[in-house]
C-alpha cells in the first residue's frame, strides 16, 4: 500500500514537464494536500478542473462538477468542513457568481483556495484573452467589511509554488485565499520542475483537541479559532449570521458584530509578515520604478534591463501578494524614487492602492492596456524614458 | 416502525437532541416549523441516528433556522444553496449522514437548480422541505408555491403564476424517495422522515406547514383551527386522487382543482453518486 504522498508523485508523473499555468495550479494543489475539487467549466480556467478530474480519483480524492459556480463554492465550503483541503477554479464571470459564498467562507473561517484565470470583461467579454480586470473585485466583490488574501504568480513554475503557499495561508489563517493568474499565463506552456516534498513546507489548520472546552469561534493565540471537522463529535454550528464565540447567532448585537468582524480582519492584517511577497530589482539606486504584477511583470524585467543599458536608473517592484496590499513596501520605494510607472492589463486598478501608499511622495503614472494583448517592451521603455523628464 | 411510534416527551427531546442555549425559537405562534422539528427528532430517535456523525444543513429562511436548535454539527448556509453545501459534505465524507432543512422559497425558488441537480446525481441525503406557500421571514411575499390566486405582499391582487409541484418534479427527476404530508398529524411525517433517512439516495419529504403570520392572515387562515381545517380539506391522499381521476364523476374531478396530493410519491432504488464515485476510485486509484 502506497502512502498518500507516493500516490501524489505517481499521479503527477515526471519531475520535469512542459505544461500550462492552469496545469501548474492543479499540481500545486495536489502537492499541498488538496483532496477535493468542485468546479464548473469556464475558459480559460477549464484545464485546472480537467487536471483535477484526472488526478483526484487516482489519489483517492473527490472531483465533482457542479451545476454552476455558486454551487461550486458552496460544495467547497461543505467539503472543507469535513476537514478536507479544497480548491475551485474559475474565470471572471464565474468569480462574480462566487462572491456571496466567498463572503460566507470568510465569515465562517472556512479554509479554501480559489484560482481565477482572468479574462477580459465586463460580462462575457473576451473568453480566451488574458486580463487582470478582477483585481478590485477580488478585494471588494463580496459584500460587507472584510480582508482577503490574493496572490499573483508570474510564471508556470511560480503558479505551482504559489498555489502551495495559498493552501498553507488558507489553512493557517482559516480564510479563503485567491490565486490570480490570467488567460495568457494559464494557457502558456513552460518548463515546470515539480519540487520534492522536502523543498516546500505544508501547513495544516489548527485543530481543536478538547471537546469539553471547545468553543468553535473562540480565537487562539493567532486570532484563529481551532477547527473541529464535522463528524468529530464536537458538534459545531456554523452560520453566516453574526455569531458569538460559541457559533450561535447574535445578529442584533452591535458589540458581537464589531468584535467578530474586526477580528476576522485583524487575523489577516496582523499576519502581513506571513503573507507579503514581492521581488525587487535595482531597488538600491532606482530613480524611476515600475510596479507590476502577474504576467505584465515579466515584460517589465526586460524593460528595466534595457533601460539600465540606456542609462536610465530604472528598477522593478514585482508584487506577488496583492491583498492585503503591501503598503509598507510601496511606501518605502516611494521615498527613494522620483516616479512610478504602473502597467496593468486593466484600466487602472492596483494603481489606486499604490497612489494611497505613495501619498504624493512621487509621481505615479498608470499604463493601461486592455483587449487581451500584453504590454510590449518598446512601449514601456518609451513610457519610462518619458518619465525621466518628469520634474521631481 | 411496525410496532407504532413512541412519542417522546418535550423534556426527553430537549435533553437528547436540542441546543438549550438557542431557545426560545424565532417561530411565531401557530407556525408549523416546530412540528417539523418534533417529527424529525422522533424519526431520528426511531432510526437511532448517531448525532455525532450527522450534519444538519440549511439555507436561509424560517425553516432554515432549524439546524441551530439541534445539538449536532450544523451548516446554516447561504440562501438557496443548502443542497450545494450538502453535496460537498457528502462527496468529501460519505460516512456522514446529512439532513437538509429548506423552505419552498429556499429549496425550490432560488435553490431550484441545485434541487434538480442534486436529485439527478442522487446524492444520499434527506431533504425536509418546509412548504408554507410564502417567503415568511421577509414578511410574506409570493413564492414559487403560492397557490393560484393566493394573496401575498407582492401579489396584493392575487397570484397569477402557476404554483410549482415540488414532489412531482422530484419524482420525475428520479428521486428514490418522495413524500408530502401536512403537519396536522405526526404519524405519516415521522414514518416518511425515518424512511427517508434509511433510504440510500436522495429523499425529499415536503411538509405542508402553516404560516399564520405572513401567509395565513392574508388568506383567511389566521386562526389555527381555520388553518388545520384548510389542510384537511385541501389535501387528498394519492390513492384517492388517482381513483377520482380514473373513476370519479365530473364534479368529483372538478373538486380536485386547487387541492394538493399527499402521500408517498416514490419509493424506489437508484445508485448514488457516492457509491459510483467509490467504485470509480476503486478502479482508478494508483
Amino acid at each position: 500500500m502506497s502512502t498518500h504522498r507516493e500516490l501524489i508523485r505517481r499521479a503527477l508523473g515526471p519531475r520535469v514537464q512542459f505544461v500550462q499555468g492552469d496545469d501548474a495550479c492543479a499540481y500545486g494543489a495536489v502537492l499541498a494536500g488538496c483532496t477535493f475539487f468542485a468546479g464548473y467549466p469556464i475558459t480559460p480556467a477549464t484545464e485546472v478542473a480537467e487536471r483535477m478530474a484526472e488526478i483526484l480519483p487516482r489519489i483517492g480524492g473527490c472531483y465533482i462538477q457542479m451545476e454552476d459556480e455558486i454551487a461550486s463554492m458552496g460544495a467547497l465550503i461543505g467539503a472543507s468542513w469535513t476537514g478536507a483541503k479544497v480548491m475551485t477554479s474559475t474565470s471572471g464571470p464565474g468569480f462574480s457568481l462566487m462572491q456571496e459564498n466567498l463572503g460566507y467562507a470568510i465569515m465562517t473561517e472556512t479554509p479554501c483556495v480559489v484560482v481565477n484565470v482572468q479574462r477580459s470583461g465586463p460580462s462575457t467579454g473576451q473568453p480566451t484573452m488574458g486580463a487582470y480586470g478582477d483585481m478590485m473585485q477580488a478585494r471588494w466583490g463580496t459584500h460587507g467589511d472584510h480582508e482577503i488574501i490574493m496572490l499573483c504568480p508570474a510564471s508556470v513554475q511560480e503558479a505551482l509554488e504559489i498555489t502551495i503557499v495559498a493552501f498553507n495561508l488558507s489553512e493557517q489563517l482559516r480564510t479563503p485565499v485567491l490565486v490570480f493568474i490570467d488567460g495568457e499565463l494559464g494557457h502558456m506552456r513552460e518548463r515546470l520542475v515539480i519540487p520534492d516534498d522536502d523543498e516546500f513546507e505544508l501547513v495544516e489548520r489548527p485543530r481543536a483537541t478538547d471537546r469539553a472546552s471547545y468553543r468553535p469561534f473562540a480565537p487562539g493565540p493567532d486570532l484563529v479559532p481551532p477547527f473541529a471537522p464535522f463528524g468529530s463529535g464536537f458538534r459545531t454550528f456554523v452560520t453566516g449570521l453574526t455569531h458569538n464565540e460559541d457559533g450561535l447567532p447574535r445578529a442584533s448585537s452591535a458589540a458581537v458584530h464589531d468584535q467578530l468582524v474586526r477580528r476576522l480582519a485583524a487575523k489577516i492584517t496582523s499576519h502581513l509578515d506571513l503573507i507579503t511577497r514581492y521581488e525587487e530589482f535595482y531597488a538600491d539606486d532606482c530613480e524611476i520604478a515600475i510596479v507590476a504584477y502577474g504576467i505584465t511583470a515579466r515584460t517589465c524585467r526586460d524593460v528595466v534591463e534595457e533601460a539600465r543599458r540606456r542609462g536610465i536608473k530604472a528598477g522593478l517592484l514585482r508584487l506577488i501578494s496583492i491583498w492585503p496590499f503591501p503598503e509598507h513596501v510601496v511606501a518605502r520605494w516611494a521615498e527613494r524614487v522620483r516616479a512610478m510607472l504602473v502597467p496593468e492589463m486593466n484600466l487602472g486598478q492596483i494603481v489606486h492602492p499604490i497612489r494611497e501608499a505613495v501619498a504624493g511622495r512621487c509621481v505615479v503614472t498608470p499604463y493601461a492596456r486592455i483587449g487581451g494583448e500584453l504590454h510590449t517592451p518598446a512601449e514601456l521603455l518609451e513610457a519610462l524614458e518619458a518619465l525621466q523628464w518628469q520634474p521631481a | 416502525m411496525a410496532t407504532g411510534l413512541r412519542i417522546k416527551t418535550a423534556a426527553e427531546l430537549r435533553t437528547n437532541y436540542l441546543r438549550r442555549e438557542m431557545f426560545p425559537t424565532i417561530f411565531c405562534d401557530g407556525c408549523g416549523i416546530g412540528n417539523v422539528l418534533n417529527y424529525t427528532l422522533w424519526a431520528i430517535d426511531e432510526v437511532g441516528l448517531d448525532l455525532d456523525r450527522t450534519v444538519f444543513v440549511s439555507g436561509i429562511g424560517c425553516s432554515s433556522r432549524l439546524p441551530g436548535y439541534i445539538n449536532a454539527d450544523g451548516l446554516h448556509a447561504t440562501h438557496g444553496r443548502a443542497l450545494a453545501f450538502a453535496a460537498g459534505i457528502r462527496a468529501a465524507n460519505p460516512d456522514l449522514t446529512v439532513i437538509v432543512f429548506t423552505g419552498d422559497g429556499d429549496g425550490a425558488g432560488i435553490g431550484g437548480n441545485h434541487l434538480l441537480h442534486t436529485i439527478r446525481r442522487n446524492m444520499d441525503m434527506t431533504v425536509i422541505l418546509v412548504n408554507n406557500f410564502t417567503y415568511g421571514m421577509t414578511g410574506g411575499q409570493s413564492a414559487p408555491t403560492t397557490p393560484d390566486g393566493g394573496f401575498s405582499s407582492t401579489t396584493p391582487y392575487g397570484n397569477i403564476e402557476h404554483p410549482l409541484d415540488i414532489c412531482e418534479l422530484a419524482k420525475a427527476l428520479g428521486a428514490p424517495y418522495v413524500a408530502r404530508w401536512p403537519v396536522v398529524s405526526p404519524a405519516q411525517p415521522v414514518k416518511s422522515i425515518a424512511e427517508g433517512i434509511r433510504k440510500r439516495g436522495f429523499a425529499l419529504i415536503e411538509m405542508l406547514t402553516p404560516c399564520p403570520t405572513a401567509y395565513g392572515r392574508r388568506n383567511g387562515l389566521k386562526e389555527i383551527e381555520q388553518i388545520w381545517r384548510w389542510y384537511r380539506e385541501h389535501t387528498v391522499l394519492l390513492d384517492e386522487w388517482e381513483w377520482v381521476e380514473q373513476f370519479g364523476s365530473p364534479e368529483e374531478r372538478e373538486a380536485l382543482r386547487g387541492k394538493l396530493k399527499i402521500g408517498v410519491f416514490q419509493d424506489t432504488e437508484r445508485e448514488t453518486f457516492e457509491d459510483r464515485w467509490a467504485a470509480l476510485v476503486a478502479r482508478e486509484r494508483l
